[in-house]
């Protein structure tokens, strides 16, 4: 048969064969891709459901604490440095929106441009960490690890009783903790944007599949709504008092 | 009044007898309802139980909601009465009548210490003091004071227990209560006189030299101390506390977190210096402040000729 | 003289077993290692915690022996604290928290529902490798010197004066905490998206709700407690305090964290239990679950209001008057569920055809010592009652009741029931009853005593104690050698069974539910084709009488 008589025309032949792409990636336990999609949607839901308690565990510890201690616990929060947390913060609400735009290009097939939204967000991902390391560092020249780097005195001198500065410790505690805990779940989330990136330049995505790049983005998006809560949780406890 | 096998505890308090009422009623109704489920369960199992050759199986049945709703709402009410009446119980024996004598605890690893401590306070584990005869438990915390009461209504021997796990000789932390008639208890406060909890306070006040700025002169660069516990403390920011036993306690460990109105912030910190059982001597002399009692600045120790009040609410 | 032939019924022949199954399906050890099966990973379950079962069982046994006497003396101190602190971490996260979800839940669950496996069968195996993971890692941290600091780790004893293994034995926990958090997730999903045609939620069996509800549990209050955990860990390790008192930390903090999990924990324990007995009860009854609608909200209500209740463990610890008594009412409320499954269960019973195979006595002996139980609970959620036997011998009679007399009764109803299922076998019914009865008595026996000895006022976690509580502390151990017997039985007549049990074909108890409509043991895809449903559970008027062919 002459392939131009055919009935298939190219549109329809690209829809099957990423139909048939698709079907390969089809699990025995589902009965269509659709379902699989579904199931895996509500699994990265769950998940994220399981890091709300896991994260808000830690904001709770920190909000029973500055209401014991506010006067320490807002001295503390004063030190850190707000105006990395605030570019970060412009960083991740980019990268939510490549992640997004990444999600649109997926589902309707155009592989270039679903790798470039990928990788910048993978790029801004390490960024937010890079920045990231660079208050570290900037945290450890002023002395704000205790048990490691720390003087009692500093916060004596800034106006607290010697009794609070054993506060001041707790709120960094807290700051370490969870700025690490969610900087290592950035981290997660940058190495899955590479492998995305790479799986999609060879073209192992459709518009029939592209689960593991919505689910993934879900979980970039929670990442990112976390930070929207870690900021004004530590940097801008003492913030209501600018201007008095 | 120690069995050899213990059956039931001495009810030895009001709060005993109040927990034993409170025991009568739930082994009533909970015994009842389990022992009708337990009979009801055999009565069918026998009934109802398969006979050999029996074929077929019983024909359907429809749950009736009337049921269902009935043994739902019934359960429900018997446990709102449980709740009110051990809420009762519960509020009477933590909630202490204004003329409690108080005595006061510091539980450390691995043992008690009432009214004569010495040594340092160390932050090791949580302890609670349970005293079964009494019916009563309160979990002791770093840094707070916790609270329970009792009146005991028979003279004995009691145990007491401590019942929160604190590590390696937590099972032998046990003491025991003594309690004696009214008469028994004035002779016996008499002649330990020297352990009264105000006499120790005062003794340790004198020590500490609270009395060179807390005297009773006009003079005085520091608020006065009598007739204050338990009253109204206006301070430099506005506010108003009461004048408790975590305030005194917070005004002598971190005396700048709070201060009093028309004074400076010039009173020195005992954090460090003074134990926590030495606190506790001092709040115990601070109740017993009545006006006119305060030692003048260049006393030294002489005990009183009588047994300073324990309490004076006035 | 012509004599004629008398017809008899033909007789059915007996049920072979299946040339295929999901065991040799495949073969060789790294077919079970990786494999995908929710059947396989079940069996892959099963063995770690039965032998976890005996672990915390044998630890146990030392320390009741100990208490034999009131001066103690057969272990040091420090041994008897760290005995009963392995007991506690070992039974409720290695064994009691895991047990009937992963064992039958992950076996039944999918078969169940008509599925071909969880959705998600590749995080399956993940979480039977966290399991193991943790595990072994909290047996390396009891090899290594144990910990002392009670199940409850309450600060700042763990995170402070405790000089042993602390953080690997938390460790261990966490991980064991997200291979849990990682199968709930698994079966809600599962529950969700794959059921068969025709399957809606008020045709699923009790034990699909039971599991279901379990599972939002795990997914809500194992990351707290891990976090809570992770916190103690960093503290000891890195001098982080968040806890340490001496910094401001709040020892009532850790409490609430941890009660916020463990309390719900004991409902993940319970509800598949529960759900097993709702299978159990109809089938040997011949009858449907009566209420069904009810049981199956109640399981729901019971995994919510579970979450409001945790601080009734701390009611003597320096929480307010007030907390205490919201948290003594909100228990009363979550109380009603459970009395309506009993009540329920009970109904069930009412007009049967009433049987009494070994599944059926378990089960029976899950309502008699869960409602005692129960019972007992109402009585630690009365305020002016719990001010007295807070932490003495009373709780621990209770929560045994609950976690022994209902959790381990309900896994050996669901094991005894569903045997033939998982592995085509029969076991010897005669020893299976004795087995279960020699459970009841023995358990019976151990743990009424314990609530004399605490109301008379034993405290807990004692390695010595006053003279005038020996004769029941000898009750309670005498007690538990039986119950030790009763727990040796199932091995002796169950692991036998395996080679020279009867066939038992696909429904030798002639019960309803999907699981039942396949072979025994079930081929590696569970169902030849996808079936469909169209009538409710339990229709045992429908079906055959049990003791036809």
């Amino acid at each position: 048969m002459n392939p131009e008589d055919s009935l298939l025309t190219d549109e329809l032949r690209e829809e099957f064969e990423q139909t048939m792409l698709a079907s390969e990636r089809l699990e025995a336990q589902f009965h269509d891709i659709e379902q699989q999609h579904q199931a895996a949607s509500l699994g990265m839901w769950a998940f994220l459901a399981t890091e709300v308690m896991f994260f808000g565990t830690l904001f709770l510890g920190v909000y029973v604490y500055r209401h014991a201690y506010p006067d320490a616990f807002e001295k503390a929060s004063e030190r850190l440095n707000w105006l990395i947390g605030g570019i970060n913060t412009v960083v991740l609400l980019v990268s939510s929106l490549t992640v997004v735009l990444a999600v649109h290009y997926a589902s309707l097939g155009r592989r270039k441009p679903l790798v470039v939204f990928l990788t910048l967000t993978m790029l801004l991902g390490l960024c937010f960490l890079s920045l990231k390391g660079l208050e570290y560092y900037i945290d450890y020249l002023e002395n704000l690890i205790p048990g490691w780097k720390f003087e009692p005195q500093e916060w004596v001198q800034a106006g607290l009783r010697p009794d609070q500065v054993p506060n001041v410790r707790l709120f960094f505690s807290f700051y370490w903790i969870m700025t690490s805990l969610h900087a290592l779940h950035v981290t997660i989330g940058v190495g899955a944007m590479a492998v995305l990136m790479v799986l999609a330049w060879r073209g192992h995505f459709s518009p029939a599949y592209y689960i593991p790049v919505d689910v993934t983005a879900l979980y970039w998006h929670f990442v990112d709504i976390v930070w929207i809560f870690l900021l004004p949780t530590l940097y801008l406890m003492g913030t209501h008092h600018w201007g008095k | 009044m120690i069995a050899e096998i213990a059956l039931f505890p001495t009810a030895a308090s009001t709060t005993a007898a109040a927990v034993d009422r409170l025991l009568l009623f739930l082994v009533a109704v909970c015994g009842g309802v389990g022992l009708l489920v337990a009979c009801l369960m055999i009565f069918f199992c026998v009934v109802y139980r398969r006979r050999p050759g029996e074929t077929g199986n019983p024909p359907e049945t429809h749950a009736s909601h009337a049921l269902e709703w009935f043994w739902t709402i019934t359960p429900l009410a018997i446990f709102m009465v449980m709740f009110l009446w051990g809420a009762e119980v519960y509020l009477g024996a933590y909630r202490a009548p204004d003329n409690a004598m108080p005595i006061y605890v510091v539980g450390k690893q691995w043992m008690w210490k009432f009214q004569h401590p010495e040594g340092q306070r160390e932050i090791d584990a949580l302890h609670s003091l349970f005293i079964p005869d009494f019916r009563i438990h309160m979990d002791l915390l770093p840094e707070r004071y916790t609270s329970v009461w009792f009146q005991a209504t028979r003279p004995g021997i009691y145990r007491l227990f401590c019942s929160q796990y604190c590590g390696t000789n937590h099972a032998g932390m046990i003491g025991t209560v003594i309690a004696l008639e009214p008469a028994d208890y004035e002779r016996w406060l008499r002649l330990g006189a020297e352990g009264s909890l105000a006499l120790q306070g005062r003794k340790t006040f004198l020590k500490y030299l609270c009395a060179s700025c807390h005297s009773a002169d006009a003079s005085a660069r520091a608020p006065l101390l009598e007739n204050l516990f338990d009253k109204p403390v206006y301070l430099s920011d506005g506010s108003v506390v009461t004048a408790d036993e975590n305030y005194l306690r917070e005004s002598i460990i971190y005396p700048s977190a709070k201060i009093v109105a028309g004074y400076e912030n010039i009173m020195p910190t005992f954090k460090g210096q003074i134990s926590e059982e030495e606190i506790i001597e001092i709040i115990g002399f601070i109740k017993s402040l009545t006006p006119g009692a305060m030692p003048k600045r260049v006393e030294e120790y002489p005990p009183p000729t009588t047994t300073p009040p324990i309490n004076t609410k006035d | 003289m012509a004599t004629q032939a008398i017809e008899q019924p033909p007789v059915p022949a007996a049920p072979e077993m299946p040339q295929e199954t999901y065991l040799n399906a495949a073969r060789g050890v790294f077919s079970w290692l990786l494999t995908k099966d929710h059947k396989r990973i079940a069996i892959l379950y099963l063995i770690p915690v039965t032998l976890m079962f005996f672990v915390g069982g044998a630890a146990i046994a030392v320390s009741r022996l100990n208490l034999m006497t009131p001066e103690g003396g057969l272990v040091e101190p420090d041994t008897y604290n760290k005995l009963f602190t392995i007991h506690g971490v070992v039974m409720i996260f290695f064994f009691l928290v895991p047990v009937i979800p992963t064992v039958l839940g992950n076996f039944l669950l999918p078969m169940m529902i008509g599925a071909k496996d969880l959705a998600f069968p590749r995080i399956n195996l993940l979480s039977w490798y966290l399991y193991m993971l943790g595990a072994g890692w909290a047996t390396i941290a009891v090899l290594a010197g144990g910990v002392d600091t009670g199940w409850t780790f309450y600060t700042p004893y763990s995170s402070q004066a405790s000089h042993y293994n602390v953080v690997m034995t938390m460790t261990g926990g966490v991980i064991a905490g997200f291979s849990s958090l990682l199968t709930g997730l698994n079966f809600i999903v599962t529950v969700h998206w794959l059921r068969a045609p025709g399957l809606t939620w008020f045709r699923l069996p009790i034990f699909v709700w039971a599991t279901y509800a379990t599972s939002f549990i795990f997914l809500l209050a194992v990351p707290v407690l891990a976090m809570a955990l992770i916190m103690v860990i960093i503290e000891r390790a890195l001098h982080f305090g968040i806890f340490d008192p001496a910094l401001g930390g709040d020892p009532l903090l850790f409490q609430h964290l941890f009660w916020f999990y463990s309390h719900p924990a004991v409902y993940i324990m319970i509800l598949p239990a529960m759900g097993v007995v709702s299978e159990v009860i109809p089938c040997f009854a011949r009858k449907q679950l009566y209420g069904y609608k009810f049981v199956a909200y109640s399981s729901f209500g019971i995994a919510c209001l579970g979450f409001f209740v945790w601080a009734h463990h701390m009611f003597v610890a320096g929480i307010s008057m007030y907390a205490a008594m919201i948290f003594s009412s909100l228990t009363f409320l979550v109380a009603v569920p459970s009395a309506i499954k009993v009540f329920n269960w009970t109904a069930t019973l009412y007009k049967g055809s009433i049987s009494f195979e070994a599944p059926m006595l378990f089960a029976l002996g899950f309502i008699a010592l869960f409602t005692m139980g129960g019972l007992t609970g109402l009585f630690l959620a009365t305020l002016g009652m719990d001010m007295h036997v807070h932490d003495t011998y009373f709780v621990v009679a209770h929560f045994h009741f609950i976690m022994v007399g209902g959790t381990v009764l309900g896994y050996m109803a669901g094991l005894h029931y569903w045997w033939p299922k998982i592995t085509g076998r029969m076991y010897s019914d005669w020893w299976s009853r004795i087995g279960a009865i020699v459970m009841f008595i023995g358990f019976f026996l151990t743990f009424l005593p314990q609530f004399v000895l605490g109301y008379n006022g034993m405290p807990r976690r004692t390695h010595m104690y006053v003279p005038e509580f020996q004769v029941w502390n000898v009750m309670s151990t005498a007690g538990a050698s039986i119950l030790g017997v009763g727990y040796i039985l199932p091995l002796c007549y169950l692991i036998p069974s395996l080679w020279f049990g009867k066939p038992a074909g696909p429904n030798p108890w002639h019960a309803t539910g999907l699981e039942w409509q396949t072979a025994s043991p079930p081929p590696k895809e569970n169902f030849a084709s996808s079936p469909v449903v169209v009538r409710p559970p339990y229709q045992y008027h429908l079906e055959k009488a049990q003791n036809e062919p």
